[in-house]
């Protein structure tokens, strides 16, 4: 059921420009609800009954409570004189990520859906704005948004997140089991749970489900798709810099245990972009097992880094090991970071010629807004990275819409429990909540069921 | 080689519970019709237990019923005991399940075969295909006879390569008592098709003169009884119970000590059996905290004192059955019949088919029934009748009759067939279909009769009752939405046991109350009490679960729109950029006839799916 292709009869919303603070942030609806759903949410400073089509509108986005979010303009371009051929409308907002989201939020809760990767561009092929000879470049950009997307998805489910989704997967596909036991098996004798242990379980999932859904809410589990490595040889100051960066970020989002001991992994948001700060062990030629091990795992991720802070120690000069570090990342895109400004500075080393280098003291806060800057620089005119936060966000909001959907007919199903409704409108409610859930996780098929109850059950009369 | 001197439209190999449908429904639709088994005293032959119908099962069965097929009113002349199971549950989850008495429906299964005009019913096994290219053209025996047709149906059950496992002992056989049938399935291969193994198995056939009933809890059918057939007035059999008794901490341990002689446990057996249909042995060690496991006596038939024992099915060789049986209470001094044995076959896997059934390598070769990986009576009559229906709508020209995942059972099963192909037997279970609420029993009718009717399958003395009924349907709903209770009709509100109305509400929304049933509103206009009960019932279930109904109905039509995107038959997967070379294998295999059936392909990708979706609007 996840695999319906695109079909234009709803509304989709995305942004339409990469989220990032300080700039404006655009969020464009396509579908026939677009009008009614921006005169939902949108006031404008003058009062008219209608809004004329393209025609650029001052006024206020409130949320479902009437509470404002943020001074926008707005625009609406009704059918077909518009990029999809259908209703559109377009928000202009303050470009915070938290801004956008809070705006795509509303939509969602007032039922657009979420675009998925190059559904915009497919509605216009669809509806013959687009060339039908366009067919392929339709196809290139839905391939390659849909990699993407799936990269980041998949980046983004190693983690805890990922752990608990999958869990609730799992309880759910349990519930569901003990159901379709009970309505396929009738004569078998075997031991299904009551109403009320069924009742205490979806209780206990849902209470799990709100808790992880309300750290969506508070932003604490947003998440990156950009990866910047700080790399070096030992005491160069890699932890200091660490720190001062997470002390300069606006919010430090979350602290993810580093996958081994020797690497600290932090999410934080910087300049507007959403990051993960890896912080490595220090490399060096050395005969040690344990501190070799550090050295090959920081290796490993030189590979998958978008951006590798190379940090040399500025005071003392390069050393055999800054080389070594140096030669591991090479091939990568690199910044070099001179620490330790404050204790004076070399000549920049010819060897680094070509690299941009930045000079900080990570003790002394200097330098760090040139860093920030620098980093910034990297990504913004990068359509990749912007491809990458567009899509950070959007998959953010997903997984916290597919939370919501399955909560909703989770909350559903514990309510025909409890009034001893037959089994299989509840499983009506079950399904959905797994195909919710399924958004992110993959599909559950009904063999998948089957095997629970297989495994479960000694059916076989 | 001889050529038998008739020439015949449709062949249909086997006369199992899907050769007759096959044969009978292509006879029908008008095709001179020839109908081969290996013996003609084991025409549809119940390998397993006496029984039809059952979740799913009995769903299928009225939808073969519907659609103008046999099975319904074979089991209703013959069944010796009728339940509806899971009555306690809503109308889409319950169903229809009989005893037959083994040998009554074989031989009325196989009268209603002869008398059927337009069709033969002829001895002969089959071995090879006759070939024309890469058209099927006819069929050769053993005997070296030749029989000339357009189409042909393969329903060769558990024969092809057949073998027997009784303990360590295994030997060529087809069904206990019968051959196997060796070199078609070796002959299928060499045509190009891809052939796996699949196993199954059955209890002992017991001496019911030996099995002592004292103390055993008898199992009833219902009264009135409810008969599967819409043509069916009534059930004449007599009715006899079942008895329920069960495995023990003995019997465990007998079993377990006769592991060393198991086929299963000794990696003897390679083909992979049912999961929803273990052996004893398997509940034994795959379950070992429970205590004991549920077994039940079921009558063979009313003129024999064979007892199939439902639920220990097994391999394990004869005298270890007969020592764990003799722990069992009642059957302490059982004799066995006939041993259980498991078999090992040949199947062909089915996503080499059309969703006609029809081969995709072989024009005119259609295959039903276990060759396609299934299990069951009722399965297998289903996909026979669809293989003869399609086989007759392919030499006329018209195309394939397909029933679609939210129109029927037979839809979803097929589908899962010939998109996912199985590993397993495969069974049909309500959990398998996702518009459950839409699909059930006591609507099969209302689904399926005027496609039955259209094909030809449906005699107009049905199709007239039926359009009867459903003028009445339309009619009842009608009265139900006009007819008002008012506040101030206190004597009535007392009836319903209602407080008080502050508003005059319609007898719907009253039904629709969980506390009010139809029969509580009779009273209220005289007109409503000359509705049947097949009337009063749909009108109930209508009207109290329009909501859910509702929902899926919305759901479908979702559905409905991915499947009417057509794939040309000659699309070239090969030359698609934008898909993975594992997508592009996958939908070369399967060929989706769909936008929606390319969606269900196991591993396609969302991207995949919408790549597809514009290269098909560019066309």
């Amino acid at each position: 059921m996840n695999q319906i292709p695109m079909f234009k009869d709803d509304t989709i919303i995305a942004p339409a420009t990469p989220p990032g603070e300080g700039g404006i942030g655009i969020v464009r609806l396509s579908g026939p609800g677009a009008e009614d759903l921006l005169l939902r949410f949108f006031s404008p400073s003058r009062v008219s009954a209608r809004l004329d089509s393209h025609h650029l509108y001052h006024g206020i986005l409130r949320d479902g409570a009437g509470q404002p979010i943020d001074e926008v303009m707005a625009v609406l371009m009704r059918k077909p004189r518009s990029y999809t051929r259908e209703d559109v409308a377009e928000i202009h907002c303050h470009g915070g990520t938290l801004v956008l989201r809070r705006i795509l939020d509303v939509f969602l809760s007032g039922g657009a859906r979420l675009a998925r990767p190059g559904e915009f561009t497919f509605r216009a092929f669809v509806n013959g704005r687009i060339d039908l000879t366009q067919a392929e470049a339709v196809i290139d950009l839905i391939r390659s948004r849909s990699q993407l997307a799936s990269d980041v998805a998949l980046d983004q489910l190693k983690g805890r997140l990922a752990g608990k989704i999958q869990e609730f997967r799992g309880r759910i596909a349990d519930l569901l089991a003990e159901i379709e036991a009970a309505i396929d098996f009738p004569e078998e004798d075997i031991e299904l749970d009551t109403e009320q242990v069924l009742g205490t379980k979806t209780g206990s999932l849902l209470a799990d489900m709100d808790q992880i859904i309300s750290s969506f809410d508070s932003g604490r589990l947003l998440r990156d798709g950009l990866n910047i490595l700080i790399f070096g040889r030992p005491n160069v100051g890699k932890s200091s810099l660490m720190n001062s960066l997470l002390g300069e970020a606006r919010a430090i989002v979350t602290d993810i245990p580093g996958t081994t001991r020797d690497t600290i992994e932090e999410d934080l948001v910087l300049a507007g972009i959403p990051l993960r700060l890896v912080d490595t062990a220090g490399i060096r030629n050395t005969d040690d097992p344990v501190e070799q091990e550090g050295v090959r795992r920081a290796r490993i991720k030189v590979d998958s880094a978008d951006l590798i802070l190379l940090v040399v120690d500025g005071s003392v000069g390069l050393t055999e090991d800054d080389f070594l570090a140096l030669e591991f990342c090479r091939e990568r895109e690199v910044l070099v970071v001179q620490n330790k400004s404050d204790l004076g500075c070399l000549p920049i080393p010819e060897v680094l010629e070509g690299f941009s280098v930045v000079n900080v003291s990570a003790r002394e806060g200097n330098g760090l807004d040139e860093l920030t800057k620098c980093i910034q620089e990297r990504f913004s005119g990068d359509g990749k990275a912007a491809d990458v936060r567009e899509t950070v966000v959007l998959t953010d909001r997903r997984h916290r819409q597919a939370l919501l959907h399955a909560r909703e007919a989770l909350s559903r199903f514990r309510t025909l429990l409890t009034r001893g409704i037959s089994p299989e409108f509840g499983a009506v409610e079950l399904h959905e909540a797994l195909d919710a859930v399924g958004e992110i996780t993959g599909e559950t098929t009904p063999d998948d069921i089957l095997d629970r109850i297989f495994t479960k059950f000694c059916i076989g009369k | 080689m001889a050529g038998y001197g008739k020439e015949y439209e449709v062949i249909v190999v086997g006369a199992g519970h899907a050769g007759c449908e096959a044969a009978l429904a292509s006879a029908r639709m008008g095709c001179s019709t020839l109908l081969l088994n290996m013996h003609l005293d084991a025409v549809a032959q119940m390998s397993c237990n006496p029984a039809i119908g059952g979740l799913a099962k009995g769903h299928l069965v009225r939808e073969i019923d519907a659609l103008g097929g046999e099975m319904a009113r074979v089991i209703d002349a013959t069944g010796i005991q009728f339940r509806t199971l899971n009555t306690k549950k809503g109308p889409a989850v319950r169903a229809t399940r009989a005893q037959a008495d083994r040998r009554a429906y074989q031989m009325h299964m196989k009268q209603v075969v002869e008398s059927q005009p337009n069709l033969d019913l002829k001895q002969g096994s089959v071995v090879r295909l006759i070939m024309q290219g890469e058209k099927v053209c006819g069929v050769e025996t053993a005997d070296g006879l030749c029989f000339y047709g357009q189409s042909v149906v393969l329903t060769t059950g558990t024969f092809m390569r057949g073998l027997i496992h009784v303990g360590l002992q295994h030997f060529p056989g087809g069904r206990a008592g019968e051959p196997a049938s060796m070199g078609l399935s070796d002959h299928l291969s060499e045509l190009g098709l891809r052939v796996g193994r699949l196993k199954t198995g059955t209890p002992a056939r017991l001496d019911g003169n030996t099995i002592n009933y004292d103390g055993l809890e008898p199992q009833y059918g219902d009264f009135p009884l409810t008969p599967f057939s819409v043509d069916t007035k009534e059930i004449t059999t007599r009715q006899v119970p079942c008895y329920i008794t069960a495995t023990n901490a003995k019997t465990h341990a007998l079993i377990r000590e006769g592991l060393d002689r198991s086929p299963l446990y000794q990696g003897v057996i390679e083909g992979v059996g049912p999961r929803y249909c273990p052996s004893i042995e398997d509940k034994v060690m795959r379950f070992p905290d429970r205590e004991s496991h549920h077994v039940f006596l079921e009558p063979e038939g009313l003129d024999t004192c064979e007892v199939y024992p439902n639920g220990v099915s097994t391999s394990l060789p004869p005298d270890v059955q007969l020592a764990f049986l003799r722990t069992i209470p009642g059957l302490e001094n059982v004799e066995i019949m006939r041993p259980g044995y498991a078999i090992e076959y040949d199947f062909v896997d089915p996503v080499q088919l059309q969703p006609s059934l029809e081969t995709k390598i072989i024009k005119g070769l259609f295959l039903a029934g276990q060759i396609n990986g299934t299990s069951g009576y009722e399965e297998a009559a289903a996909q026979g009748l669809m293989a003869g229906i399609n086989a007759v709508q392919a030499l006329r020209n018209l195309p394939p009759l397909l029933l679609g995942r939210d129109q029927a059972y037979i839809g979803v099963m097929i589908d899962d067939l010939v998109t996912c192909g199985t590993s397993e037997p495969y069974r049909m279970f309500t959990s398998r279909a996702e518009y459950r609420l839409l699909l059930r029993e006591d609507n099969a009718d209302q689904r399926l009769t005027p496609i039955g009717h259209r094909i030809g399958l449906v005699t107009e003395k049905r199709w007239s009752r039926f359009s009867e009924k459903m003028k009445q349907i339309e009619c009842g709903r009608n009265l139900l939405e006009v007819l008002r209770l008012a506040p101030s009709d206190q004597e009535n509100l007392h009836r319903l046991g209602l407080k008080e109305l502050k508003n005059g509400v319609s007898l719907a929304q009253l039904l629709r109350r969980p506390e009010v049933e139809f029969d509580d509103i009779v009273f209220a206009d005289e007109r409503l009490a000359g509705f049947s009960v097949d009337v009063r019932e749909q009108l109930q279930i209508e009207i109290k679960y329009e909501g859910y109904i509702a929902r899926q109905q919305e759901v479908v039509d979702r559905f409905r729109r991915s499947e009417q995107v057509v794939i040309p038959d000659d699309m070239n997967y090969s030359e698609i950029d934008g898909l993975s070379t594992e997508v592009k294998e996958k939908l070369n295999k399967v060929r989706p006839v769909s936008l929606g059936q390319a969606a269900r392909i196991p591993g396609m990708t969302p991207a995949a799916v919408a790549i597809l979706s514009v290269l098909l609007r560019r066309k």
